[in-house]
């Protein structure tokens, strides 16, 4: 069984450390929010201009001067602070954000990144991706292994106009979790019920997998 | 006005000296935060030939999504357009020249317009498209792009509240690019939600200070909100 958007974000969740600020992109990354281990103290960054994100408003506290940077309404969180886009962005530049998590249509061998255009049909931009690949040294990237008709988003080569140049490490998708390493990709651990051959199949860039493969526990 | 009172009484006036083929810088992102008193001034004037630099590009009737009609934008430079059907018609067909700029380039671009730093080196669009035709330079074995600053002839910003000599306070993620597009005009004009008297406002706490400001006008917001998430009750 491939993992669902719910199980990906529960994956990515684990990989959070207490006191760790955190930049969840729009997605299933939005989602690993929902999975914070217990017990641990984690800020959300929202690049807009908000750390120590909260949850969605209630009906009563909805203030249309409070958003994050998917441009929902939210709230803030204990210790939370607000900040102009500059500020925001030295965070992000800067490397002071632990762990950054985001989408893309492609990965390949050499970390580099592809989540913004598809040329001729998909221009909206790339918001603040850019800057978040570039200066975030912690990224993980969550995306389904291949497209619905079978063909892989992990290739020896990007296809798409890059979002980043050599910047990925790893990637978490509904098949598996990998790492990006001199320029080939590592099979860490297949999802419950995947067999690492079905992943070698949807894997273009050259995968490195290990004697023994651990499956992913939740 | 006398002195430092930079309070102006109708929109007429707050965005007066605009001409066809200015460049305006505003503040605001997606419908938070923006002038959009300032916006709706500059559709009825029908200026054109504009380029525009702004996070976005407001929705289809609201923001800066109200200047597309009537083609009153040239060019605008923007990190995410993707609300609007009719920027896309406009972009896809030619009319419309659409720079894509990363959001932490462009706030920099208008802190760096402000700040009189006419240009820096950042790693951010290094090997993407967005490094097309700009300066490369390798520091400390990293690559960096060189990113010029923008300066604009009229700076549009919404803040929260104001005292008469245009100092600034923003409220909560209303602040966004409104800071630094207010240090990056040849004329920033500001409305706000309350005005009060030079002196009232703690100096500590203010976020804009007057230097930068050179016509503040108190308005009334609508405030549209674009993706209204609520809590499901229990």
């Amino acid at each position: 069984m491939t993992l669902s958007r719910e199980q990906m974000a529960q994956r990515v969740a684990q990989e959070i450390q207490d006191g760790f600020y955190v930049n969840l992109g729009i997605g299933i990354p939005t989602l690993v929010a929902n999975y914070l281990p217990a017990g641990i103290e984690v800020m959300l960054q929202s690049e807009n201009g908000l750390l120590g994100m909260g949850q969605f408003p209630t009906e009563e506290t909805v203030d249309a001067d409070l958003i994050n940077a998917g441009k929902q309404t939210v709230t803030v969180a204990k210790g939370a602070s607000f900040f102009d886009s500059a500020e925001s962005f030295a965070m992000i530049r800067g490397g002071h954000v632990d762990l950054t998590v985001l989408g893309a249509f492609e990965v390949d061998v050499n970390g580099n990144i592809a989540s913004y255009m598809i040329p001729g049909k998909l221009i909206k931009g790339m918001g603040g991706a850019m800057d978040l690949v570039a200066g975030a040294e912690n990224i993980i990237v969550t995306m389904t292994h291949a497209s619905k008709h079978g063909q892989s988003k992990l290739l020896a080569n990007c296809s798409l106009p890059l979002t980043g140049k050599g910047c990925i490490k790893k990637v978490l998708t509904d098949l598996a979790f990998i790492e990006i390493k001199a320029g080939k990709f590592h099979l860490i651990e297949h999802a419950p019920g995947v067999t690492v051959e079905e992943i070698v199949k949807l894997t273009e860039g050259e995968l490195v997998v290990p004697a023994k493969v651990p499956e992913m526990k939740f | 006005m006398a002195g430092f009172d930079k309070v102006v009484s109708s929109y007429e006036e707050a965005m007066a000296g605009l001409e066809d083929n200015m460049t305006i810088i505003a503040g605001g992102f997606g419908l938070c935060g923006i002038p959009e008193n300032l916006i709706s001034e500059i559709e009825k004037r029908g200026t054109k030939g504009l380029t525009i630099v702004s996070n976005n590009c407001g929705v289809d009737n609201f923001g800066l999504g109200l200047l597309l009609p009537n083609r009153q934008i040239k060019k605008i430079i923007a990190s995410y357009v993707g609300e609007n059907a009719e920027f896309e018609r406009q972009m896809m067909s030619g009319e419309l020249d659409v720079e894509l700029t990363p959001q932490g380039t462009l706030a920099e671009k208008m802190r760096a317009g402000g700040a009189g730093i006419p240009a820096f080196f950042t790693a951010t669009g290094y090997g993407t498209p967005v490094a097309e035709g700009k300066e490369e330079r390798e520091i400390g074995g990293k690559h960096y792009i060189l990113e010029h600053a923008i300066k604009g002839d009229f700076a549009i910003v919404k803040a929260w509240k104001a005292d008469r000599y245009g100092n600034l306070i923003f409220r909560k993620t209303a602040r966004n690019f409104n800071p630094m597009a207010a240090t990056a005009g040849k004329i920033t004009v500001v409305e706000v939600e309350e005005i009060v008297e030079s002196g009232e406002l703690d100096p500590d706490q203010i976020h804009t200070p007057g230097i930068y400001v050179n016509r503040i006008i108190l308005g009334t917001f609508e405030k549209r909100i674009e993706q209204r998430t609520i809590q499901a009750t229990q």
